[in-house]
């Protein structure tokens, strides 16, 4: 199969980047998958395609990796990713009130886009910073102590 | 910020290590704050001694794993082949903290990244390793901010890199951060992680310190055991024996979240008690509820309640009472909080998270969790509680390729024990009583 997309000139510069630091050149796989995500936003099959041939393995072995992660999207996301986490201390202190508001301001659930594509919402597994529960991240900033009442707050920051 | 120590006992004495330099009223320390403070003097110390002595004081001091296994760290150390017959070895910094519950590390590595960075130079030269390892969780981009500024000011210093401070000791350091998988956390799993592979368990023999990362000898150890290990080589393996209370040496750092006063993190003696910790740091339960049980280490620990609030947060206590201190970050269960959908919420995490390697794991966690979900509702039968407890079974120790199955049998087992009537009033009232 031949790829129809290829890795541009700066992926594979940050992808060389990372087979220096390692022994065999597959043992990149996870760098380059961050690397190329970063660039485009998710793993489509043709970016897939271009990775696993620049890594010298096959497509099938690193969608096995791409697909094993949590944070290595498969699919389109919006321009923004909303992480809820949803585990115990969270559960406790009463994110399934934010999530019910989240799904009512931004009319979608967990797994789903806005069709603007401003946000994808995405349920997490504890984000470690309990003891100020209820925690969600947008992109790479993290929000605790979250209300209901600072969620409008927060999603006007981002467009 | 609660990360200030709330212990307010006659303990005005008591020495923290861990947390003596931590402050979040301010910026971490950089560099020359942190030698200023005594910061890489131990490194200084240790590079005079042989790495094999390192491993014997660290083995004396009794210092124990705190990512929660809670094995002797000098020993795992003293498994690496001293023979000059592998010329590559790795060192590695598990700071894929995931356990639910649990947010200790983040504290230690955003508020002194210098200690675990120093530690962990000790430790890669005890076992003679040349290249090391921080796997850094995703989530943490603070912390890994925070250790990329550190680590160039430490090659800068001369603390890492080529001939350390003259000594002829090489030692890379290189930062990883995963892409969120709770199994990463498991020292196997990280190593296939490490090698670009999904993160699934390797089978055990070879231990990692024989055949580890790319097939070569690897020690990885949690990030706030590596923190402890500065301060042994400072002050030596008695003053590390003496701050325990207990069974167990040194400091540990606690945590406790739910529905209390103030949740947060203090570092305290090792084997301080479950009602000190939650009365005297956490200030007790918050205004209008009341205690019922918690998990002292994370979410794959089993249940202690009002009977066990006198027992010692250290291993073997915790253990006799019939759970772990696994990471001793403690989940409260209060009297608001539906025990059926607390355990219903942990199960579909480690249903979630299991790597799907191993048949009982992969196809029994998604069932377990099917089985709460009905209860939950109102669907459950009262068949639906013994095949729960076979589960626990079929689930536990021995039947399972790695711990993870196991440990998220522990809340369910224990929430059957304790809690037992609730379940049978959701069979019984064909709804959850709490909503």
């Amino acid at each position: 199969m031949i790829a129809q997309d290829t890795l541009t000139t700066e992926e594979m510069a940050e992808i060389d980047h990372e087979i220096a630091l390692v022994p065999v050149r597959r043992a990149a796989a996870i760098e380059a998958l961050k690397i190329v995500q970063q660039h485009r936003g998710w793993i489509s099959d043709d970016s897939l395609q271009a990775i696993a041939d620049y890594l010298e393995i096959s497509p099938e072995e690193l969608d096995s990796v791409a697909t094993f992660y949590n944070l290595v999207f498969r699919r389109p996301v919006g321009r923004n990713i909303i992480l809820l986490c949803d585990s115990i201390s969270c559960y406790v202190m009463g994110y399934e009130k934010i999530y019910v508001q989240l799904r009512e301001r931004l009319g979608i659930g967990f797994g789903q886009t806005t069709a603007d594509g401003r946000f994808t919402l995405l349920p997490n597994a504890c984000l470690g910073t309990c003891d100020h529960a209820p925690a969600l991240m947008i992109n790479n900033e993290l929000f605790r102590n979250v209300t209901e009442h600072d969620l409008e707050e927060i999603l006007d920051r981002y467009h | 910020m609660t990360w200030k120590k709330y212990w307010t006992d006659t303990t005005d004495d008591m020495e923290r290590p861990l947390t003596e330099h931590i402050s979040f009223d301010r910026p971490c320390y950089n560099l020359r704050d942190y030698e200023m403070n005594g910061g890489y003097q131990a490194l200084r110390k240790a590079l005079t001694l042989s790495p094999e002595n390192i491993t014997n004081i660290v083995q004396a001091s009794d210092l124990k794993g705190r990512g929660g296994a809670g094995f002797n760290t000098g020993m795992k150390w003293s498994f690496v082949p001293m023979n000059g017959d592998y010329p590559v070895k790795y060192l590695i910094a598990n700071a894929d903290e995931m356990e639910p519950g649990t947010f200790k590390d983040r504290m230690l590595m955003e508020g002194n990244p210098h200690q675990l960075i120093e530690g962990m130079i000790i430790s890669a030269f005890a076992i003679q390793a040349n290249i090391s390892y921080i796997f850094l969780r995703w989530a943490y981009k603070k912390a890994g901010r925070l250790l990329k500024h550190a680590m160039d000011e430490a090659y800068a210093a001369g603390y890492l890199g080529k001939n350390i401070l003259g000594t002829g000791y090489n030692l890379e350091m290189y930062l990883h951060t995963g892409v969120g998988r709770y199994i990463c956390g498991e020292e196997t799993a990280l190593l296939n992680a490490l090698e670009g592979k999904r993160a699934t368990p390797r089978a055990k023999p070879p231990f990692p310190q024989v055949s580890g990362l790319f097939g070569k000898p690897t020690i990885v150890n949690n990030v706030e055991t590596l923190c402890n290990i500065p301060h042994i080589i400072n002050n030596g393996p008695e003053w590390f024996k003496s701050l325990g209370k207990g069974n167990d040496a040194g400091t540990k750092i606690y945590g406790v979240s739910g529905r209390v006063k103030k949740p947060g993190l203090w570092e305290l003696p090792m084997g301080v008690s479950m009602r000190e910790l939650i009365e005297d740091c956490a200030g007790g339960m918050a205004n209008g509820y009341g205690f019922r049980g918690a998990l002292p280490g994370g979410a794959s620990t089993d249940f202690l309640v009002k009977e066990h609030l006198d027992i010692s947060l250290d291993f073997k206590s915790v253990a006799v009472a019939g759970s772990r201190l696994g990471t001793g970050t403690m989940i409260i269960l209060d009297d608001h909080t539906c025990p059926v959908g607390f355990v219903h919420n942990l199960e579909h995490f480690f249903a979630q998270e299991s790597c799907g390697w191993c048949t009982p794991c992969r196809e029994g966690l998604p069932w377990t969790e099917k089985i709460l979900l009905s209860i939950e509702r109102g669907e459950g039968k009262p068949e639906d509680l013994n095949l729960l407890e076979t589960h626990t079974r079929f689930l536990g120790p021995g039947n399972t390729f790695c711990a993870l199955a196991p440990g998220a049998m522990e809340p369910l087992q224990s929430a059957l024990k304790y809690f037992r009537e609730d379940f049978e009033r959701h069979i019984d009232q064909k709804k959850c009583p709490w909503r």
